[in-house]
């Protein structure tokens, strides 16, 4: 009974420590654990395998670097993809931070392909106004963006002269921490121009997309670390985000195992005050 | 990594710590760090949005080399981008609202930014968001038979995930319907509805947990991989 009152009103701290060596120790020692490859990662592997060479890709940077544990390492996997298959990339941001993102992305994926900028891929920038700006894409590129983030004119791009508007997109990856993001998107590229559009989008805003995936508004959807670590897994990348899946998932078997001992101490407590009154009462919750 | 680049990252994870100092209890440190990326972020987007926003959507048009005004005096030529103009005065009437006997005059600004964005959304939003979602229901069969090399057979796997499907939405659906009292028939599916409803709560907080332990890992990961071992490396001791 004591081991209970102790488990019931544990401190804190003690949990977090637990956390943080729970979180530690998988990166110090991997595990090697196997990312299993959901069908939502599948169905954007599937999509990019079977664009012919030389298909036209755009990927929106959304995210700034708060999100990047989570969403980076599936830019990363996304681009190497891409290139990997011959396709042409157009990168956008609709999220100021989003441009150097694509920068720092684009650093790493040059060091395993020999690019040339203008004709394997484009940085067009950020530009401010969301669903405005999808729905100006529609019409035409150059008017959104007359310059590229280096401030080259988009019209001397070789890559730009074959593209006007969305219509000339094969595919549109969007990778995403919130607003604006795949609700613009969705709504705006596919429902609109009938653009076929994919996703990656931190773990906490998955949930809210999966009614896209069912109604095969969105191809696919990356949800969180998991999701980069599968598209990793499915393409054989080696990034970062299937070694930081061991730390994830035992992060989240000591979760389970703290969220089950408070429940049986709570209950067991419970039942023993109930026993001791002749009936049950209220208990404030415990500090922990 | 050099010098200045270590430089920056022992700064980084100073401010980590600093930050994590805040699961012990609430120190000096921990607010040094919040005011200052607070400090930080407000003038890194003040600047940002001036450069990338004001500067070319509306200084240089009117004011650039090439702008209106110059062009004006240079050319004697008027060539004013009337829309320009009036998005940027729309964008003035936005400070007024700092003063606050003529605060009025903001609503301008607003009512067309508001007006803007509903008439722009409103059509699509309803189209993404409700008819094909509805579409998307209905057009489900319960009883989903696929055909193999052995012939057709009773898909279990797609026709509970179907059935699941619709009953979740339409008791859903119910328990948001509150023109009746939720007794009987109604009341029940009503119930069945906040049962979904707390799946998806469950599966939303699933999620929000393993947001949150993979920003720590990213956290952790760099103060261990660019920190730690970088410093070490610097050092010669690695």
């Amino acid at each position: 009974m004591k081991f209970v009152r102790w488990l019931a009103d544990i401190d804190r701290r003690i949990i977090f420590v637990v956390i943080a060596v729970a979180v530690v120790v998988p990166l110090l020692f991997p595990l090697g654990m196997r990312v299993k490859v959901t069908p939502q990662t599948q169905t954007i592997y599937d999509e990019v395998e079977n664009l012919p060479g030389g298909s036209n890709v755009l990927v929106s940077f959304d995210y700034d670097p708060a999100a990047a544990p989570e969403v980076h390492p599936m830019a990363l996997a996304f681009l190497h993809h891409c290139f990997q298959k011959k396709h042409r990339v157009i990168i956008m941001a609709l999220w100021p931070q989003g441009a150097q993102m694509a920068v720092s992305a684009m650093a790493e994926i040059n060091r395993d392909f020999d690019l040339e900028y203008g004709r394997d891929y484009v940085n067009l920038g950020y530009k401010p106004g969301g669903a405005i700006v999808i729905k100006s894409l529609g019409n035409s590129f150059a008017e959104i963006f007359p310059k590229d983030m280096a401030g080259r004119s988009t019209a001397t791009l070789p890559l730009m002269e074959d593209v006007s508007n969305l219509y000339d997109v094969d595919l549109v990856m969007d990778l995403s921490a919130g607003v604006p993001g795949i609700t613009e998107w969705v709504i705006i590229a596919n429902a609109l121009f009938q653009t076929r559009t994919a996703a990656g989008c931190t773990a906490v805003s998955a949930p809210q997309f999966f009614p896209y995936l069912q109604t095969g508004q969105l191809i696919g959807l990356l949800g969180g670390l998991k999701g980069a670590a599968e598209y990793e897994t499915v393409t054989a990348y080696a990034g970062k985000a299937s070694p930081r899946m061991d730390s994830q998932s035992v992060a989240h078997v000591v979760i389970i195992v703290f969220i089950l001992f408070a429940n049986i101490s709570y209950f067991i407590l419970r039942r023993k005050r109930e026993e001791g009154s002749g009936g049950p009462t209220a208990r404030p919750p415990t500090s922990a | 990594m050099d010098g200045l680049t270590l430089f920056g990252t022992w700064i980084a994870a100073f401010l980590t710590l600093c930050i994590l100092s805040f699961l012990y209890k609430d120190n000096p440190f921990y607010k040094f760090a919040e005011y200052l990326f607070i400090g930080v972020s407000a003038g890194f987007w003040i600047a940002y949005n001036f450069h990338n926003l004001l500067v070319p959507n509306l200084i240089d048009p009117l004011f650039g080399a090439d702008g209106a005004f110059p062009k004006l005096v240079r050319e004697g030529q008027l060539d004013i981008r009337l829309l320009t103009v009036i998005a940027g005065l729309l964008g003035i009437t936005m400070l007024f609202r700092f003063f606050p006997k003529v605060a009025w005059v903001s609503r301008y600004g607003i009512a067309f930014s508001v007006g803007l964005g509903a008439g722009l959304m409103f059509i699509v939003y309803l189209q993404a968001n409700c008819i094909y979602q509805i579409w998307g229901t209905v057009q489900l069969s319960p009883i989903v038979i696929t055909e193999s090399a052995t012939g057709w057979h009773f898909d279990w796997g797609a026709s509970v995930a179907n059935t699941l499907l619709i009953i979740g939405v339409v008791s859903a659906l119910v328990y948001f319907y509150f023109s009746k009292e939720h007794k009987g028939l109604l009341g029940g599916t009503a119930r069945l509805g906040i049962w979904f409803l707390m799946v998806s709560f469950g599966a939303a907080f699933g999620y929000t947990v393993m947001a949150r332990i993979s920003l720590l890992i990213g956290r952790m990961e760099f103060l261990i991989d660019d920190w730690i071992k970088e410093t070490l490396i610097a050092l010669g001791l690695l």
